[in-house]
């Protein structure tokens, strides 16, 4: 009979809040940068110069055909090469950012995209500028449309932030690596953190879905 | 000091690419077959079936496939089972994809229109005809673009195989990384090399989206 311990794994509980910490915290900047950052681009492949399109088509595509992990590394152990040293923290911030830029590109473009075409119509006739249009008329319906996909995007580099314990970012899942390697409780350790990070990514849907129409696009 | 060249480097990292493409496809069929399972019964009218499918599908998607890694790397051990790194991460990542293609076939499922289900069952055709004759063959036609879109997901994810020590390319991008002391260069034709396996992928989904809308 296989016996587990889960007591000595949870007595370590301060390491697991740092963890958690931080990973919240990679999260928060990643999210909100990494939809900046989409939108930009989104806004870009729609409306900018033939040369910029290229430029962020190329970004979008490169990034969404390698694995996440191959970036970080690149941030991480490539770039010093460059002259470009990060901190563990920066360099997983940027790579987190750069992955969700990418995709959050392509779901806010495809809700832009959608705009009913009168809409801009009636923007133009009220004499809006075109920034006026873009910001008041074309993206909050766009992201109201888009939101839960952008959402799962969201969990999605949430949960990627993981490997960034390869790199020895001190979040939730390098907590369950020193955790097991300390207690030899490897098999505890990962059940608690995966627990940990389900019911994370749960309250984050939960708490987007909440904040979404309240504060980013007003739905009426 | 030995010095490799760009074609060493290169070729080293063309061999490791095999094993990627290898695990790619044993978890691309293992949990095809596996999500067909699933898919059956989250339609079939059995008690529970469709919430216990649910749940799966919600525990793979909601926790990070390298916590996944790490349970099935020791939960195998615990089970006194051998922990390859190849095993492990294939019967991980075949239980992944199955999460994820479940999900993705269901909505293809529910693409079909309610009336095809009435119009089978007025035939008096049961589950497993409806299923076989009606409404699979239509759901497959949605099925293909999004299914080859989640290919190039499976083959990132076998990157995270490298973690608990099995060598494909990522790992093999480590090594030369270690040895030449060059991650810049070993990082790039790494990168590089996942683009030039996903990025046709992910290109026919595109067309095969494209010309499905059209």
């Amino acid at each position: 009979m296989i016996e587990f311990n889960f007591g000595t794994v949870l007595a370590q509980w301060p390491m697991l809040l740092r963890g958690l910490g931080l990973t919240v915290t990679l999260t928060a900047f990643s999210a909100l940068l990494g939809t900046l950052a989409g939108t930009a681009c989104a806004w870009a492949r729609l409306h900018g110069g033939p040369m910029l399109k290229r430029v962020v088509g190329a970004y979008v595509e490169l990034v969404r055909n390698t694995p996440f992990i191959i970036q970080l590394f690149f941030i991480f152990f490539g770039l010093p090469s460059l002259g470009l040293r990060l901190s563990v923290e920066m360099a997983s911030v940027l790579a987190m950012v750069l992955n969700l830029g990418a995709y959050a590109c392509e779901i806010v473009r495809a809700g832009l995209q959608t705009t009913p075409r009168g809409q801009l119509e009636a923007a133009m006739s009220l004499a809006l500028t075109p920034w006026q249009t873009f910001s008041r008329v074309v993206l909050p319906p766009a992201l109201a449309r888009i939101w839960p996909a952008l959402v799962s995007q969201i969990i999605i580099v949430m949960l990627g932030s993981a490997v960034c314990g390869q790199i020895s970012a001190e979040e939730l899942s390098q907590a369950a690596n020193l955790i097991s390697s300390r207690t030899f409780r490897s098999f505890e350790s990962y059940i608690i953190v995966t627990g940990i990070y389900l019911l994370l990514a749960i309250a984050l849907r939960q708490l987007l879905y909440w904040v979404g129409p309240r504060f980013i696009f007003s739905s009426r | 000091m030995v010095q490799f060249s760009l074609w060493d480097i290169f070729t080293f990292l063309l061999g490791a690419l095999r094993w990627t493409a290898a695990l790619s496809l044993i978890a691309f069929i293992g949990g095809g077959l596996v999500g067909l399972g699933l898919l059956m019964l989250r339609f079939a009218k059995l008690r529970g079936a469709a919430t216990a499918v649910a749940w799966y599908v919600q525990i793979f998607q909601g926790t990070p496939l390298l916590m996944q890694l790490f349970l099935v790397y020791f939960g195998l051990a615990l089970l006194g089972m051998d922990t390859s790194p190849l095993v492990a991460a294939a019967i991980c990542l075949t239980l992944y994809a199955s999460a994820y293609l479940t999900e993705i076939w269901r909505g293809c499922v529910n693409a079909i229109p309610k009336g095809q289900w009435e119009a089978s069952t007025s035939l008096a055709l049961n589950f497993t005809q409806q299923m076989r004759h009606v409404i699979l063959p239509q759901a497959l036609h949605v099925a293909i673009a999004p299914t080859v879109g989640f290919l190039v997901q499976i083959i990132k994810g076998t990157a995270l195989a490298s973690v608990i020590g099995f060598v494909e390319l990522t790992k093999a991008g480590q090594m030369i990384s270690n040895a030449t002391y060059q991650p810049f260069l070993a990082y790039i034709f790494v990168g590089l090399l996942y683009f030039a396996l996903c990025y046709p992928l992910s290109w026919w989904s595109q067309r095969l989206e494209n010309r499905r809308l059209a």
